[in-house]
């Protein structure tokens, strides 16, 4: 056990859960203001049902030693899960610090489906999800399984977190099909502020994510750090000069898009690259989002808020990456192509379909089961027309309390002003 | 001439807008507005207490538009307005005694759709 090490991972899962609302600030002000809360709420539901998902059953499928394929079912309901080491860590702490990571790749999902779904649906979807898709591919990669074994590079979870998520949330948002406005009225983000805010709180908590994957307070934990603050701010530079080149103005939500892209696309590298190839990689990750973002809304495809250009390509270009520019004298792990080493390549190649595949094939199961027992999806009038807020949740984000009669419980007697005295008397 | 008033619901303005387009209507004003037409209310609920709304946001159109404008006018808005649940909305046409085109000072029929 190691108190440094214990000091830091506290901090760091602490980041990581703030990185969940910060997604319902960044997802929430892209949508319009009468569904504002119900996006949001879609990533904060995540810190209960996922949670409570990966304390049961998710770890242990995850991190339990079991086959290559899943970990076995000796640590369900956090059995022998106490206070001795795991690593330098209190096994507690190790527990916690990885569910932060399936709170988030779940909620994650929630973009592409926004504005259309049922929220019972959806939260039944999330924990299903949670472990029976994110936990299987975390054992591959972490927890000892055959994408491990095979020497597949993944540092903070580009494949296991932004591939696995970004492939999800373009198969859900197929299933549950266009909301019925898409492609025929402007749909406008409601507050880009709020979207500033969250991509800010996102790259804050993401610190916690990278370095925290060090496991421990040390030099590697900095190597990540220094990363995850250069490759965002490389892809919001580039992202920048896209939008200048493009239109001559440099957008708002394209600098809150580049930051998560960056950051997205440096998760697999951070621990595994140098700083000035982690600039290299920032840069060029910009590239192909930036054109996946212009490509989407032409389709039919209503990825709302543009999960598959943020995790799902900047996820596969940052794995794919990792494989070229890893640099042994960094990590002592291993080298990538420009260092020697053209096989790592595949390896990366392969974990991202890997990853993919399974990835698709169980969203699919899964959203196709719970639509035999209700709904996906809201009315097309009294749901979608009216806004989920209010058909979903019973509340308004904006609400001015024009209009609004207080409903009185029976068991409260109302609060009655006394009759006023006939004038005249009193005086 | 006439002024065409018209309370629809705020998620089918860009429905009206578009049929009016084709209708060949140019020229209106839109305020965002509330009120209450014996739609069902809402139910909200915030922490213990629950709120009933009465009154829903609602868009409102005013178009003036020459006599034989009319008609096309409020059949645009009725085909585009509808859903058929109570909250449409409604239309009222309104006798108007002068209009004056502010730019060219011109008035009355030469100062309302039809335009040119």
């Amino acid at each position: 056990m190691n108190a440094a090490d214990t000091a830091w991972m506290l901090v760091a899962t602490a980041l990581v859960l703030l990185m969940t609302p910060a997604l319902g600030f960044f997802y929430g002000g892209l949508v319009r203001a009468k569904n504002a809360l119900n996006t949001m709420m879609m990533s904060f539901a995540a810190l209960g049902c996922v949670a409570i998902a990966w304390a049961l059953a998710g770890y242990s499928l995850a991190f339990a030693p079991g086959s290559a394929w899943l970990g076995d079912l000796s640590r369900l309901f956090l059995h022998g899960v106490g206070l001795a080491p795991n690593g330098t860590i209190p096994h507690v702490l190790f527990m916690a610090y990885q569910g932060t990571f399936a709170i988030i790749t779940a909620a994650l999902i929630s973009g592409a489906i926004v504005e259309r779904m049922q929220f019972r649906a959806y939260l039944i979807f999330l924990t299903l999800w949670s472990v029976l898709i994110y936990a299987p591919i975390a054992h591959w990669v972490w927890g000892g399984g055959w994408l491990a074994k095979l020497g597949a590079l993944d540092f903070a979870g580009g494949t296991v977190v932004h591939v696995n998520a970004g492939v999800a949330a373009v198969v859900a948002a197929l299933i549950l099909g266009p909301r019925k406005d898409y492609a025929r009225q402007a749909i406008l983000p409601h507050s880009v502020p709020f979207t500033l805010l969250g991509a800010g709180l996102l790259w804050f908590g993401w610190f916690g994510f990278n370095a925290g994957s060090a496991l421990g307070a040390n030099a590697l934990a900095a190597l990540a750090f220094v990363n995850t603050m250069l490759a965002p701010a490389a892809t919001l530079v580039v992202w920048t000069l896209l939008d200048l080149r493009r239109g001559g103005k440099v957008t708002a939500v394209g600098a809150a898009t580049a930051v998560v892209v960056g950051l997205v696309a440096v998760t697999p590298a951070a621990g595994f690259i140098s700083p000035i190839a982690a600039i290299a990689l920032g840069g060029i990750a910009a590239i192909p989002s930036y054109y996946c973002v212009l490509w989407r809304p032409r389709t039919r495809l209503d990825d709302s808020l543009d999960v598959l250009a943020a995790h799902g390509v900047g996820g596969t270009v940052g794995a794919i990456l990792t494989g070229v520019l890893a640099q042994k004298v960094w990590n002592g792990v291993a080298d990538g192509v420009l260092f020697g080493a053209p096989m790592q390549l595949v390896v990366q190649i392969a974990g991202v379909a890997a990853v993919a595949a399974y990835s698709a094939a169980g969203t699919v199961v899964i959203l196709k089961a719970i639509a035999l027992f209700m709904p996906l999806r809201v009315t097309e009038h009294s749901g979608e027309g009216l806004g989920l807020d209010v058909s979903q949740h019973g509340e308004e984000a904006y609400g001015t309390g024009e209009g609004a009669i207080l409903v009185l419980p029976d068991l409260i007697p109302p609060v009655t002003t006394p009759a006023p005295e006939p004038a005249g008397e009193r005086a | 001439m006439k002024l065409v008033v018209a309370i629809v619901r705020p998620e089918k303005l860009t429905d009206v807008l578009e049929a009016l387009f084709r209708a060949e209507v140019r020229g209106l004003t839109i305020s965002r507005v509330q009120g209450h037409g014996g739609e069902t209310e809402r139910v909200t609920t915030y922490r213990g207490s629950t709120v009933k709304m009465e009154l829903s946001e609602k868009v409102r159109l005013e178009i003036g538009v020459s006599d034989h404008f009319v008609e096309p006018t409020v059949g645009a808005i009725l085909t585009a307005a509808q859903t058929g649940e109570v909250g449409d909305g409604k239309i009222f046409v309104l006798p108007v005694e002068r209009v004056y085109r502010i730019r060219t000072a011109e008035r009355d029929e030469a100062a309302v759709t039809p335009v040119g």
